[in-house]
């Protein structure tokens, strides 16, 4: 994974700290042309890879990267899946069994429903498998070399205990899509262990990590303690705790911690996006001179 | 160790049975639903017992405690059975469909000294937290005039969904979004007494309400006004917000960002004349597992800690749950669909 990944939150009104800023980054990117821009602002800047939630605009956004093959032949796009919103709104309306009749593509639910027998195993897992494959429909043709759950489903199953899921998304990944399979959580420290226990090492993991130690659940120094002392591939996230801390402070202590191998980051103006990806590489070539010192 | 045991895992109960399940002082006991579908993969991916029968797990499952997630409409029912067979309750939210249901449930758990709390999760959330506490440090002065409102896109199309668009079930925008608007202004401003008109309107449903248009006046005679619309795509999730000004000063509060204005230097510890600004970030206290927000971690830790006799069970007690209910009757009988 490259060091620096771009975020998408601000293309789709995702602002953790204030509804207003959340309307007016959904009026600034009201058309694609917006995206496309930042986008090309962000890859001035040296970032080659996109990681981006499955919301149903990126489909416009790989259709135009898909009719430019030469502009954006270095590019990556890590997806996120699912876009929760659309399924949590779906389930309010219409419940959890009427969700995955409105979303599971082809015949397979509605004859599952006819049997009346009951449900097996690989029956959830083929929905899952399917569900999948509907989200990763708009990506064909472009690369995807990690892809991964969203937390809000990652901490669902390890709430629930059900590692079996977990393990079955990311034994899929690696086989229909040939991609390192990532999950994105709230809870590093649970999901780590629980991982390990089902045989999977080394995991790609993409986590809240900020001075701040917001959203870090089970504390930060437990945090730092698993960076210091476990194999793990972590993507740190929210690294500026919503805007809660300057960038230089956020920015400084992320890249002080050891095993972190990419910061995810989203910005609307070129001029941030430049400053964070400065900031990034001066805190990195410091640590590396003191450490050759 | 709280033996938990859960009735209904539909949106709600799942969340609830995820936090349960990470909790360190929490042992899930039972887990019952009606829909096979569900039922089947939590016995194929969970270890938690499963059952089709709630009645069936209440006598086998050993629970001290049991939350109920089903529509509100087997709410009277069901938590009248739990207590009957003394154990705690943590319900969804609104109480109940009538007053008079509420009413016994409340009596019940009082008598049964059981603790009780309902879903009201805004209550945990950081910026609504420190709201209360700046309106109950008087700093906002004589209090002229609030606002609560909640938009979100939950029926965006003429189509019908499952129970929440049935009105006998506890369907409608009044009962699962404005209540928790209701329940705000009352734990905030204190009780909402009468309603001074109201309108219920239809959108895209055919049976329930999508919009909620109420002027509410409180015991102490402070008027505002309820807005709310689950039909409002603009919306990426609910949005919850109070209003409140006064004679020294006004406060806009969501769930994500705190901004108040002081007319005068009395302001409370930590704020200036003029405007200020805090944020969820700066006010939540973490939480050892984060499922979609804190609040509704602490929600549940508030709970069980209430089981544990280390909190009191203040909160989001069935006592306050019940008010809301009767302002949602208030605005009902003041209204026809």
């Amino acid at each position: 994974m490259e060091r620096i990944l771009f975020g998408d939150n601000q293309f789709f009104a995702v602002n953790h700290i204030s509804d207003e800023k959340s309307r007016a980054q959904a009026i600034k990117f009201k058309n694609d042309s917006a995206i496309l821009k930042t986008l090309d602002y962000a890859m001035d800047a040296g970032i080659n890879t996109f990681m981006c939630t499955t919301h149903d605009r990126i489909s416009n956004i790989c259709d135009f990267i898909r009719e430019h093959p030469q502009q954006y032949s270095n590019f990556s796009i890590y997806p996120c899946m699912p876009y929760a919103h659309k399924y949590a709104n779906a389930v309010t309306e219409l419940g959890v069994v009427g969700t995955l009749k409105e979303y599971v593509p082809g015949n397979f639910f509605g004859s599952l429903f006819k049997g009346g027998m009951a449900y097996l195993s690989k029956d959830y897992l083929s929905i899952m498998e399917l569900l999948i494959d509907a989200e990763m429909k708009m990506f064909k043709g472009i690369k995807t070399p990690v892809i991964f759950l969203q937390n809000v489903i990652t901490d669902l199953l390890l709430g629930l205990g059900m590692t079996d899921v977990l393990k079955a998304f990311h034994n899929y990944v690696i086989k229909k899509y040939n991609a390192e399979p990532g999950f994105i959580t709230m809870n590093l420290p649970r999901l780590l262990t629980v991982l390990n226990e089902a045989g999977i090492q080394n995991p790609i993991i993409c986590a809240s990590i900020n001075k701040a130690g917001f959203r870090m659940s089970g504390g930060k120094k437990t945090y730092e303690e698993l960076l210091h002392t476990k194999k793990v591939r972590v993507v740190a996230m929210q690294v500026l705790a919503g805007g809660a801390i300057s960038a230089k402070e956020a920015l400084e202590y992320v890249c002080s911690l050891p095993n972190i191998e990419s910061i995810l980051f989203g910005a609307s103006s070129q001029g941030n996006i430049q400053e964070t990806v400065s900031l990034i590489h001066q805190y990195d070539q410091g640590i590396t001179s003191r450490k050759a010192g | 160790m709280v033996n938990v045991a859960l009735i209904g895992a539909g949106k709600m109960g799942i969340s609830h049975l995820a936090i349960l399940g990470a909790h360190p002082d929490v042992q899930v006991t039972g887990v019952s639903d009606t829909s096979k579908m569900v039922v089947d993969a939590f016995r194929k991916f969970s270890k938690f017992p499963c059952y089709t029968d709630y009645e069936k797990m209440l006598d086998e499952a050993p629970a001290d405690a049991v939350f109920v997630a089903v529509p509100t409409k087997y709410h009277a029912v069901m938590v009248k059975k739990v207590l009957e067979k003394g154990k705690h309750v943590f319900a969804e939210k609104p109480l109940c469909l009538t007053v008079g249901e509420g009413q016994e449930l409340v009596e019940l758990a009082a008598s049964k000294k059981l603790v009780n709390q309902v879903g009201y999760h805004n209550k945990f959330v950081g910026t609504f937290r420190e709201l209360k506490r700046i309106v109950d440090s008087g700093d906002l002065g004589e209090i002229f005039h609030f606002a609560g409102e909640a938009y979100g896109p939950v029926v965006t199309r003429p189509k019908q969904g499952n129970w929440r668009a049935d009105p006998s079930e506890g369907g409608g925008c009044l009962m699962d979004y404005a209540s928790h608007v209701i329940d705000l202004i009352n734990y905030t401003l204190g009780p909402i007494t009468a309603v001074k008109g109201a309108v219920l309107k239809p959108l895209y449903s055919k049976n329930v309400e999508d919009s909620v248009s109420a002027l509410l006046e409180l015991s102490s005679k402070v008027t505002g006004i309820l807005l709310v619309n689950w039909s409002d795509i603009t919306y990426r999730k609910m949005s919850t917000s109070v209003t409140i000004q006064g004679s020294k000063g006004k406060i806009i509060c969501d769930a994500n960002e705190l901004k108040v204005y002081f007319n005068t230097e009395e302001t409370p510890a930590g704020y200036t004349r003029g405007w200020n600004v805090k944020y969820v970030t700066d006010l939540t206290e973490q939480v050892d597992f984060y499922l979609r927000g804190e609040e509704y971690s602490a929600q549940i830790d508030y709970f069980i800690k209430a089981i544990q006799k280390k909190v009191p069970n203040t909160i989001n007690n069935f006592q306050s749950a019940w008010q809301t209910d009767k302002v949602i009757s208030l605005i009902k009988n003041n209204t026809t669909l």
